[in-house]
C-alpha cells in the first residue's frame, strides 16, 4: 500500500518539462531527480517527500522517448503517478522500470494538490483520505503485472530465461 | 474481421495468423535503434540485468547524433560508453562523427530499414520509417536493452485512425503542413496508442521526403506509429539501398478503423504550430508579421534534400534579416554533400545562414542554437513545448522549410511565395 501527499499537474505534461534535455547528459537517477519538473514547478525537487504521489491530467508524459523522465520522477521519491491518461512511451517506460502508474480519469479530476492519498496498486483502488472519496483504476493485464512484480522488463526476461 | 496494415506486420512478426486491437503479443524485431542519449542508459540496464551478448550484431544501430560533435564533457562520456559497447559486441552499424547523420534521415538513406520491417528505436521519432511501409515505433532505453538482448519486444496491438488523403499539394505547401494540419485537427492525443494509417489517392502525390516528414510526427498526435502503403515511389526509393527483400503488406478491405479523417491536400495552406503544443495550429497568414529572433532549418523532421532545396529556392539571392540568426543543418553527410554539389550550401552561406554538420542539437535545446528568455524561433523541428529550444520563456513556432526560409528573409513570420 502506497500513501503520500499529492503533487498535482495539468494536461499534456511533456517529458521536456519532467526532465529538460539540458540535463540528459548526466543520466544518473539522483542527478536527474534534482531537476525533475523544474521548468514548470521550481518548488518540486526541493520539497518532494519520499512516498509522495504525482497526479496529472490527460496525455501525461507526452513527447520524447526519454526513460530519464519516469526515472527522474521515481528517483525524486514519488511512489506512483495517477493520470487521466498516459502517453504511450511514458507508459511503457514506467512499466519497464517497475514504476507503478495508474490510469484513472475520475481520480485525476477529483484529487487536489496537497491531499493525502493512498493507493493499492494490486487492486487499483485509490482513496483520497482528505476528502474520503475512493476511485478504481483499471487493473494491469497479468503479463504487465508480472513485469512490475519482477522489478522491470529486464529482470522479468532474466527470470523467464531462467 | 480484417486487419490494418500495422496489424498484419505485427501478426507476421509474432508468428500469428491474426491479431486484434488490444492483443498483447511478442514480436520479432528487424532493427533495434538507439542514440547517444538513450543508448548509454540501455547499456546500463542490459549489463545490470546480467546480459553479456546481443541477439544479432548486425540488427542493432547506434547513432551518436544528439549532442555531437560533443557539446561538453558529460556528453562526450555518453559517447564513450556507447562506442565501447559497440566495439565490444562488434556492432556493425555504429555511426559516429564524420559519418553520422540524424538517425531518422540516416537509416532509410543507408537502406537499413524497409517495407514490412518491425522496428523499435529508443527515440520517439522512430515512427518515421512507417513512410516506407514498416511498423516502426519509439520506445525507451529498457525496451532497447530488451531488444538488444532478445531480438523481441512486447506490443499491445493498436487500433487505427485512417487518414484519407485526396488531391494534390499546392506550391509552397509540403508534408509538414499536412501533418501540422492533421495534429491541429485531431489533437496531441488524437491518435493515442493508435496507428495513423495514411491512404487515398493523395498518397501518390507525396514525395518520399514528404511521407517521412508526415510519419515522423505521428508521435506528436500520440500515435504508436504512422504508416504509408508501399507504391512505386517507395520501390524507387529503396531500389539500390535496401539490402533485404522488402515484404509488402496492405490493409484488408474490411480492416476496422476507429475513425477516418479526410484531408483535401489542395485545400491546405502553409501552416504553423504556435507555442507550446504541436496541436496549436494556425495558417501562416493568420500569424504573419510576428517578430522572430531565430530560424532553424533541419532535424529528423525536415533536414532532407527536398526540404533544403525548398528553403534554398526561397533564399536564393536574398539576405537573412538583420534581426534573425538562421541555422541550417543538413540531416546527413550525404545530404550535406549533395547540397554542396547543387550549390545550395553556397546559397545559404551567401544569404547569411550558419550551416552545421548533422546534429539534433537545437531541436531539443541541446546545443547549436539554444535560445534566451524572450526569444522566439520559427523552426522546421517537431516540438514546441515549454523550454524545448532553451529558456522556459523562449518560444518555438513549428513550420515547413518554405515558411521557415521566407520568415528568415522577412525577419518575421512570413507566408512563403509572398516574400
Amino acid at each position: 500500500m502506497i500513501k503520500g501527499k499529492v503533487w498535482k499537474y495539468g494536461d499534456h505534461i511533456d517529458t521536456d518539462v519532467i526532465i529538460p534535455a539540458r540535463y540528459l547528459n548526466a543520466p544518473d537517477p539522483a542527478e536527474l531527480a534534482k531537476h525533475c519538473m523544474e521548468d514548470i514547478d521550481l518548488s518540486f525537487a526541493g520539497n518532494v517527500q519520499q512516498g509522495d504521489i504525482m497526479v496529472g491530467g490527460w496525455n501525461f508524459g507526452c513527447g520524447s522517448s526519454r526513460e530519464h523522465a519516469p526515472v527522474a520522477i521515481q528517483a525524486s521519491g514519488i511512489s506512483c503517478v495517477i493520470a487521466a491518461s498516459f502517453a504511450r512511451i511514458f507508459y511503457r517506460n514506467s512499466i519497464n522500470i517497475g514504476f507503478p502508474i495508474l490510469e484513472c480519469p475520475e481520480a485525476a479530476a477529483a484529487i487536489s494538490a496537497g491531499d493525502i492519498v493512498s493507493v493499492d496498486t494490486k487492486t487499483g483502488v485509490i482513496t483520497d483520505e482528505t476528502t474520503g472519496e475512493t476511485f478504481k483504476a483499471a487493473a494491469f493485464p497479468a503479463f504487465i503485472e508480472k513485469i512490475i512484480e519482477s522489478g522491470g522488463l529486464l529482470p522479468y526476461l532474466r527470470e523467464k530465461k531462467g | 474481421m480484417g486487419m490494418t496494415m500495422t496489424q498484419k506486420i505485427l501478426a507476421a512478426h509474432a508468428g500469428l495468423e491474426e491479431v486484434r486491437a488490444g492483443d498483447l503479443i511478442e514480436a520479432k524485431l528487424d532493427i533495434v535503434l538507439g542514440n547517444d542519449v538513450t543508448t548509454p542508459v540501455a547499456i546500463g540496464v542490459f549489463e545490470k540485468a546480467g546480459f553479456t551478448e546481443v541477439f544479432d550484431r548486425e540488427k542493432i544501430v547506434i547513432t551518436l547524433d544528439h549532442y555531437t560533435p560533443c557539446k561538453d564533457i558529460k556528453s562526450a562520456e555518453l559517447c564513450v560508453t556507447a562506442r565501447n559497447f559497440a566495439h565490444k559486441h562488434g556492432i556493425t552499424h555504429l555511426y559516429d562523427v564524420g559519418n553520422v547523420g540524424i538517425e531518422h534521415a540516416l537509416l532509410p538513406e543507408q537502406g537499413l530499414v524497409g517495407p514490412g520491417d518491425c522496428i523499435i528505436g529508443a527515440d520517439s521519432h522512430t515512427c518515421t520509417y512507417g513512410a516506407l511501409g514498416a511498423f516502426s515505433t519509439g520506445v525507451g532505453s529498457t525496451d532497447m536493452a530488451a531488444g538488444m538482448a532478445s531480438g523481441l519486444n512486447w506490443f499491445k496491438v493498436p487500433s487505427a485512425v485512417r487518414v484519407e488523403l485526396k488531391g494534390k499539394l499546392r506550391p509552397f505547401v509540403s508534408g509538414k503542413d499536412v501533418i501540422l494540419h492533421l495534429i491541429g485537427e485531431i489533437g496531441v492525443d488524437g491518435a493515442l496508442y493508435k496507428s495513423l494509417e495514411f491512404t487515398g489517392e493523395g498518397v501518390a502525390e507525396l514525395s518520399m521526403d514528404d511521407r517521412f516528414t508526415i510519419a515522423n510526427m505521428a508521435i506528436e498526435a500520440g500515435g504508436k506509429n504512422g504508416i504509408f502503403p508501399v507504391d512505386e515511389e517507395t520501390r524507387e526509393y529503396i531500389k539500390d539501398r535496401f539490402g533485404r527483400e522488402p515484404v509488402v503488406y496492405s490493409a484488408d478491405d474490411d480492416a476496422v478503423y476507429e475513425k477516418t479523417v479526410t484531408i483535401n491536400l489542395d485545400e491546405l495552406e502553409p501552416t504553423v504550430s504556435m507555442p507550446h503544443l504541436p496541436s496549436n495550429t494556425k495558417t501562416v497568414k493568420e500569424v504573419a508579421g510576428l517578430h522572430i529572433d531565430q530560424v532553424v532549418i533541419g532535424s529528423c523532421t525536415n533536414g532532407r534534400m527536398s526540404d533544403l532545396r525548398a528553403a534554398a529556392s526561397i533564399m536564393e539571392g536574398k539576405k537573412v534579416a538583420d534581426n534573425v540568426r538562421c541555422i541550417v543543418i543538413p540531416a546527413t553527410q550525404q545530404i550535406y554533400l549533395d547540397c554542396l554539389k547543387e550549390g545550395i550550401i553556397e546559397t545559404f552561406i551567401n544569404a547569411g545562414c550558419a550551416v552545421s554538420a548533422p546534429t539534433c542539437g537545437p531541436c531539443l535545446g541541446g546545443h547549436m542554437g539554444v535560445m534566451a528568455a524572450g526569444e522566439r524561433a520559427v523552426a522546421t523541428t517537431n516540438r514546441n513545448f515549454v523550454g524545448r529550444m532553451g529558456h522556459t520563456e523562449s518560444e518555438v513556432i513549428l513550420a515547413s522549410p518554405a515558411t521557415a526560409a521566407a520568415s528568415a528573409i522577412a525577419g518575421c513570420v512570413a507566408v512563403p511565395g509572398q516574400e
